[in-house]
């Protein structure tokens, strides 16, 4: 008996592992590849704001009174929002600030804070999700009341009403105001109410692993409670893991875009979208441009995050089909 | 079923005292001087100092967090023996610091605006979202459901800002054909509230459409897969009679469930919506409220929200038994 075993033709059948059939999946998919292009180009406009300074000669933060109209001195001159090959998304009205660097500078913010928030919301969802799964009982009690209570808070008004005070708290430990404050308490605030629903997800895989057989040789055989829970069950919720925070990543994006645009965010000269757009509300009437230009962008990147989420969960679970 | 029903009531009420207590520390308790944080930028020591007398801040807290929850189910006297002393009825969240109202008369001064909102636009978006996702079901993979899916895709990354300010420059500023977004009484001028309120309907509806058509479609797909709809195929039933009292009836309950907590949330104040659309409603309180740090209308606001969202949670669980016979309640 050869160990091979061969199929009709002849070819070997090679073992592929779960992980590998799911990313052979993905590369066949065209929405996968084209937001993921998508995203990858927000990205590197994010990552390469500053090269664009130094191409436009300016900074997104220089006043260029000259583009606007003199006799008022607030709407951009030219046609939608004064866009020029100076300025290829046009000027800020009143401020004639170049609208292109501040957005790519603003793409810089929004990823940076929705990124660190999901990222933190993972690693405590993951946590509490695995210990309350794990040893359940009391344990287990508490923590799951403690995410049903933070689930029942009106999430974006307790988010916008704890920014002043957490801001306050942190000014009584000596930390300067302004953003150095507002973008660890956002990045706080957004995870704060965002780790519940990871955690829900986690808790609910362990449970079904935790009986697993292998679970039980590797407990046997006398392996500590943190090997259990972290060499023998977490490997196994990498594909959950994966798919949640693929779908979380959008909606972090979104709520911090909103925080800011309801004035508990990030605040001026610091660029950010959702910042943008609540400037341009007192202009959306003039210059639907401006308020179009970030608007359009936050669509387009949450839609590629949506799209290529449902790719990564489709990739990873054959059977939900779409 | 009636014992469950009063488990969750108690149990709801906890969370909500628990809820109430967590808002009460972070307001009061948290901020190193909870009266200079209230009396905000142009703020004199005088002023700190009725602020602390008037909110009784120089009470202990355990006094102080008591005679808050006494406040709201039995009603509460302000500044009790002394010259000021003020009555506040229940259910009290005491007094504005801007406007000196009570923050139940604010609260209660606000709903109409937030309803009209919630009710119409879920309607609009129940209606939508269940008869797109339907349409979609039924027709699997053809270039209707394609389509609807799209958009549906597409409108579920659409922010409300951004949706609400291009729909108003299109239809106030460019067309005239409606009035700016605003609050009237539809018991004084119902075509004025209607003519107003469309603005915010179509633009939470439009978004919110989004995920009940996606919920629906997927929903009924599942269910027509399972075998009591093959049994009710093969006792003949037609098609018309299975999907929509077999397979949609099944379909329901995840949406029942979103949808309470859509309402729920949207009836605690649509945050985004009142401020893009500059409607009084609770949302627009509370954003007003947290721009001046008027902490007894912050913590009323963050209350009467949370008040709601366990309220429907509570309904929505009591719902499933009612329309999924798999789930028996004890």
């Amino acid at each position: 008996m050869s160990k091979k075993i061969s199929s009709v033709v002849g070819a070997p059948i090679e073992g592929r592992s779960p992980a590998r059939m799911a990313w052979e999946r993905i590369k066949t998919d065209r929405t996968a590849k084209i937001s993921a292009f998508t995203i990858g180009i927000f990205v590197t406009l994010a990552l390469t704001a500053p090269i664009f300074t130094w191409i436009l000669h300016t900074s997104p933060d220089q006043f260029h009174p000259e583009t606007l109209d003199p006799t008022f001195g607030t709407n951009p001159l030219g046609k939608f929002g004064g866009i020029s090959s100076e300025h290829w998304f046009g000027v800020e009205p009143r401020t004639g600030r170049d609208v292109f660097l501040r957005f790519a500078y603003g793409a810089r913010t929004s990823l940076s804070i929705a990124l660190s928030a999901t990222a933190l919301a993972t690693v405590i969802g993951v946590l509490v999700g695995l210990i309350s799964g794990f040893y359940g009982g009391k344990i287990d009690l508490v923590l799951s009341r403690t995410m049903e209570i933070i689930l029942a808070f009106p999430s974006i008004l307790f988010a916008l009403a704890v920014t002043p005070v957490f801001e306050n708290v942190l000014e009584g430990w000596g930390v300067p105001t302004g953003n150095t404050t507002r973008i660890p308490v956002m990045i706080i605030v957004l995870s704060m109410f965002g780790w519940p629903y990871i955690a829900r997800i986690v808790r609910g895989q362990v449970i079904s692993i935790r009986e697993k057989e292998f679970v039980e040789a590797a407990r046997s055989i006398g392996a500590t409670r943190t090997h259990l829970v972290f060499k023998e069950i977490l490997p196994n919720l990498w594909a959950p893991i994966l798919v949640t925070v693929a779908l979380n990543i959008p909606t972090m994006i979104t709520a911090e875009a909103a925080l800011t645009f309801l004035g508990a965010g990030v605040i001026d000269p610091t660029s950010d979208w959702g910042a943008m757009l609540l400037a341009s509300v007192p202009f959306y009437s003039v210059d639907p441009t401006y308020t179009f230009i970030p608007g359009f962008g936050l669509f387009l990147l949450v839609l590629a995050f949506n799209l290529l989420g449902d790719s990564v969960r489709d990739a990873l679970d054959p059977r939900s089909s779409r | 079923m009636l014992k469950y029903t009063l488990r969750r009531i108690v149990s709801g009420t906890l969370v909500l005292g628990i809820v109430s207590a967590i808002v009460f520390a972070i307001f009061y308790i948290l901020p190193s001087d909870p009266a200079r944080l209230a009396c905000g930028k142009s703020c004199t020591p005088e002023l700190v100092a009725r602020i602390q007398v008037a909110l009784e801040l120089d009470q202990s807290l355990p006094i102080q967090y008591g005679r808050f929850i006494k406040g709201i189910f039995v009603g509460r006297t302000y500044l009790e023996n002394t010259d000021a002393a003020r009555e506040c009825g229940a259910p009290c969240l005491g007094y504005s610091y801007q406007t000196d109202l009570p923050v139940t008369q604010l609260l209660v001064d606000r709903l109409p605006a937030t309803l009209s909102i919630a009710i119409g636009a879920s309607i609009l978006w129940l209606l939508i979202g269940l008869s797109s996702g339907i349409v979609s079901a039924l027709r699997r993979g053809t270039w209707i459901d394609r389509t609807s899916q799209g958009f549906a895709l597409a409108a579920a990354s659409l922010q409300i800002y951004f949706v609400g300010l291009i729909l108003q420059f299109i239809f106030v500023d460019k067309l005239a054909w409606l009035p700016m977004p605003g609050y009237t009484s539809p018991f004084d001028y119902p075509l004025d509230w209607a003519k107003q309120m469309v603005l915010p309907w179509v633009t939470l509806a439009f978004l919110l459409s989004a995920i009940y058509s996606r919920l629906t479609r997927s929903g009924m797909i599942e269910t027509m897969g399972e075998d009591f709809v093959r049994t009710a195929r093969a006792k003949g039933l037609s098609s018309r009679d299975i999907n929509l009292k077999h397979v949609l009836r099944a379909a329901m309950t995840p949406i029942v469930t979103v949808f309470g907590l859509d309402l729920g949330s949207l009836l605690g104040g649509a945050v985004i919506t009142e401020y893009v659309f500059n409607i009084p409603g609770l949302g627009k309180l509370s954003t007003e409220a947290v721009t001046n740090l008027d902490l007894p209308v912050v913590t009323g606001t963050v209350l009467f929200a949370a008040f709601f969202i366990i309220t429907a949670n509570i309904i929505v669980d009591l719902l499933y038994s009612a329309l999924d016979p798999k789930v028996r309640l004890t």
